[in-house]
């Protein structure tokens, strides 16, 4: 875009990004995120509470050594670290070593967001970015899924010595994701729906996330349309192909309700730093979201897409804001 | 050679194109020697090495082996040959101490999940079995799709292994005398490999010569361009 | 030259100061393409240490005869001669480290790092000053190369070159021996560099306000 008239400034960017620094709206995020938080540790045990809380402290040491001596308070208060160990630790295996943990939460908070600049400048969802330096990393711990089992039982494996491997000693089981893909067998609906599947510590119960991002969407935290159009789009492009073959392809329902699909549609596409600003930007981001992860699943190597499908588009999002960003009154679109 | 060089700088303040163009001939002269040098002092060792290699990975392929030729397919015939062909997909054959006919070895390549896989593996006419597999080259995962040739357990699954029907991977724990078990976590390298090597038995199975009519191994290392017209009956 | 030149300078300079790697990032695409072991990275180092010490040594004897209007190609002929040799050298005597390297041994004639020395030094220096500086580039290479394969080799297999380092129970960090691995090493090591010089010119500036005082 060139200008010619230089008393009036139009640029992309800095003046049109929301502020989400406000502790408030990461303390609903918090509400919203307990329910499914307490179901995944009621199905995975004590032991998940473990890693949950390991990936808090790696995220929140890392903020707190990172920030500026005299800011530390203010770094710190508004939550927005806590949050995200907190979503990183949601999409861990429950029986993941804490060392682990600790190390995804460093990389998500030191390379996901410090090193941009801190909160509101990064690229990639800072708990998504963490997510792949693990799932690169320890690709066996990282697919390694627990069946949901004794609440007191702490898989062996959690404690397991920094750098030396974890002997899971609980019940080991394919995530459905993983059922589907390799041997094309079907989870029960209602499994999926109160998450008594194995599968990472906070996506499997999918009727607690949607209570979760209803109450996000109540408090006008959450743009309703970039959940709707991840979850539509993933729905009719998976129908497409269940109605192609019924007998290869997952159905929609099962394509909505497994893995990381509400976890990611609800509270980490939703991100306002890393989404458009754009009704228009929002939608665009929202379909292509949906599209890749029911193309990865399907087509790909892995199992799950939702971690990708997101991180691609988050790469995208400064293209779309440039491309949706609307005219300013009073001049033609293309007006030189 | 300097001698030269220095006379020519005397000669002009602006050096002429003829200068300009005579440095270069000279320059590129003088490594051309130089790069013909080091090939010919190099040559033999490493074909030496590349032939040693290949001896290697095919007495790793088929049991028992110590002696062994290259066979090419000719006119729907396999012929023995001591030729370094461009384009000819070559097999190869295995002998025991007395000259007995063992097995072949056969390359095969195919899509990983990284790259390409080359594998060589051995096959035993007589009882129609796969007796050996090994990788040539892949990049697959380290730590994960690597274990299609680290894992000692999932090589040894191609020892005795039936190829009617085709080779399956399974995850459930092999039962029939054609499954292997698949590598956990490297569930895309484990079927990889097997689709190679059916892919491999697809094309030669049925070149092969009747068992018992085997090329014979001829003894004698004559000079390479009269062993090739040498052909084995 | 108007500053006295001393041996020694020249050597530290490329090996600390003036780090091809870690100060000037220079030749970036063999580091990040071989470094997956520490035996990878002392092959590749000392291959290139090797092609660069003899193209310096001739590039600086030769100055002289050669026109400035084709220096750059003649600069490219010598080095590519002892890239040859190099390659065919390893492939004779080591087949198995040779067959690692691949194709980024014949690379090492479009390194930056070798032909920049070549036009910035070597054809403007003495034989011995050129000789104390390939030394020192080299040198300074071959650590970056062994220290980015050495951490990578350690955290991604749990091993020095070649020799394990904690046991059977060790879990590889997979991502260190691939590409990733690489970039993120290197970006570590950058990073340490860079805080080291600032806290370096930090004290200086200390050191230097505090004599003002007195």
């Amino acid at each position: 875009m060139t200008q010619k008239d230089p008393k009036l400034l139009i640029q992309p960017g800095p003046q049109l990004r929301q502020q989400m620094t406000t502790p408030v709206v990461m303390r609903d995020v918090w509400y919203a995120l307990t329910p499914a938080t307490l179901a995944g540790v009621w199905f995975f045990g004590l032991g998940a509470l473990l890693v949950l809380l390991t990936c808090i402290a790696g995220a929140v040491l890392t903020e707190w050594y990172f920030a500026p001596e005299e800011k530390r308070g203010y770094f710190l208060g508004d939550g927005t670290a806590i949050l995200t160990g907190w979503l990183l630790g949601l999409t861990l295996p429950p029986a993941l070593p804490l060392w682990m943990a600790f190390i995804g939460g460093v990389v998500a908070v030191g390379i996901g967001k410090t090193m941009w600049g801190g909160m509101g400048a990064n690229i990639f969802n800072p708990a998504l970015v963490g997510r792949a330096f693990l799932l690169a990393t320890f690709p066996i711990a990282m697919t390694t899924w627990t069946a949901p089992g004794d609440f007191f039982t702490i898989p062996s494996s959690v404690f397991a010595l920094p750098l030396m491997q974890g002997v899971v000693d609980t019940v080991t089981q394919a995530s459905p994701l993983g059922l589907m893909k390799f041997e094309h067998i079907d989870t029960p609906f209602f499994d999926l729906l109160f998450g008594n599947t194995s599968g990472s510590l906070g996506e499997t119960s999918g009727l607690l996330l949607i209570l979760g991002g209803g109450y996000l969407w109540w408090r006008r935290d959450l743009d309703w349309r970039i959940p709707i159009g991840i979850l539509g789009t993933a729905m009719i492009f998976s129908l497409i192909l269940f109605i192609v073959d019924a007998d290869k392809y997952p159905g929609p329902i099962f394509t909505t309700f497994s893995g990381g699909m509400l976890l990611g549609a609800l509270f980490m596409a939703t991100d306002p730093v890393t989404s458009p600003l754009t009704k228009k930007g929002t939608w665009i981001f929202a379909i292509g979201i949906g599209i890749l992860v029911v193309l990865i699943r399907v087509f790909g190597g892995f199992p799950e897409g939702m971690m990708y499908a997101i991180l691609l588009m988050n790469a995208a999002t400064p293209l779309i804001d440039l491309y949706t960003q609307p005219r300013v009154f009073g001049r033609e679109l293309d007006s030189k | 050679m300097s001698e030269d060089k220095i006379e020519q700088v005397a000669g002009a303040e602006e050096p002429s194109p003829a200068r300009l163009i005579g440095t270069l001939a000279i320059a590129g002269l003088l490594s051309g020697v130089i790069i013909i040098a080091i090939y010919l002092v190099t040559f033999e060792t490493i074909k030496e090495n590349k032939a040693r290699e290949l001896r290697e990975s095919v007495f790793r392929v088929i049991p028992d082996v110590t002696k062994m030729q290259k066979l090419l397919l000719k006119e729907g015939k396999l012929v023995v040959s001591y030729e370094e062909e461009k384009g000819e997909e070559p097999i190869y054959a295995g002998y025991d101490e007395s000259g007995k006919f063992m097995g072949y070895a056969i390359p095969s390549d195919g899509p990983g999940f990284a790259d390409t896989i080359s594998v060589l593996y051995g096959y035993r006419p007589a009882d129609r079995k796969v007796i050996g597999m090994w990788i040539l080259a892949s990049r697959e995962t380290p730590g994960l799709g690597d274990k299609i040739y680290k894992d000692a357990k999932f090589v040894a699954d191609f020892d005795d292994l039936a190829i009617e029907p085709p080779i399956v991977a399974t995850k459930k724990g092999k039962k029939k005398p054609n499954e292997i078990d698949a590598i956990t976590g490297a569930t895309i390298s484990s079927v990889a490999v097997v689709r190679i090597i059916n892919k491999g038995n697809d094309y030669w199975v049925s070149k092969l010569p009747e068992p018992g009519s085997e090329p014979v191994y001829i003894e004698v290392t004559p000079p390479p361009s009269e062993a090739g017209e040498a052909k084995a009956q | 030259m108007a500053k006295e030149q001393h041996a020694y300078e020249e050597f530290m300079k490329g090996l600390w100061r003036e780090n091809p790697v870690f100060v000037q990032v220079l030749g970036l695409c063999p580091l990040l393409a071989v470094t997956n072991s520490a035996i990878n990275g002392l092959a590749m180092g000392l291959a290139s240490f090797f092609v660069l010490l003899g193209s310096s040594i001739l590039v600086s004897l030769l100055k002289s005869y050669i026109p400035k209007q084709v220096r750059i190609s003649c600069f490219i002929i010598i080095i590519a001669t002892f890239v040859t040799v190099v390659d065919y050298s390893l492939a004779a005597a080591m087949p198995v480290i040779h067959k690692e390297l691949g194709a980024f041994i014949p690379l090492i004639v479009c390194n930056c790092l070798i032909l920049g020395r070549m036009e910035a030094f070597a054809s403007r220096n003495t034989l011995r000053m050129s000789i104390a500086d390939a030394f020192g580039m080299g040198a300074g290479f071959l650590f970056a190369l062994v220290a980015l394969g050495g951490v990578r080799e350690i955290l991604g297999v749990g091993e020095l070159f070649g020799i394990s380092l904690f046991g059977p129970n060790f879990e590889p960090w997979v991502i260190m021996i691939l590409p990733p691995g690489g970039f993120i090493t290197l970006g570590v090591m950058l990073l340490y560099f860079n805080w080291v010089e600032e806290k370096k010119n930090k004290l200086d500036k200390q050191l230097a306000a505090e004599a003002g005082v007195n």
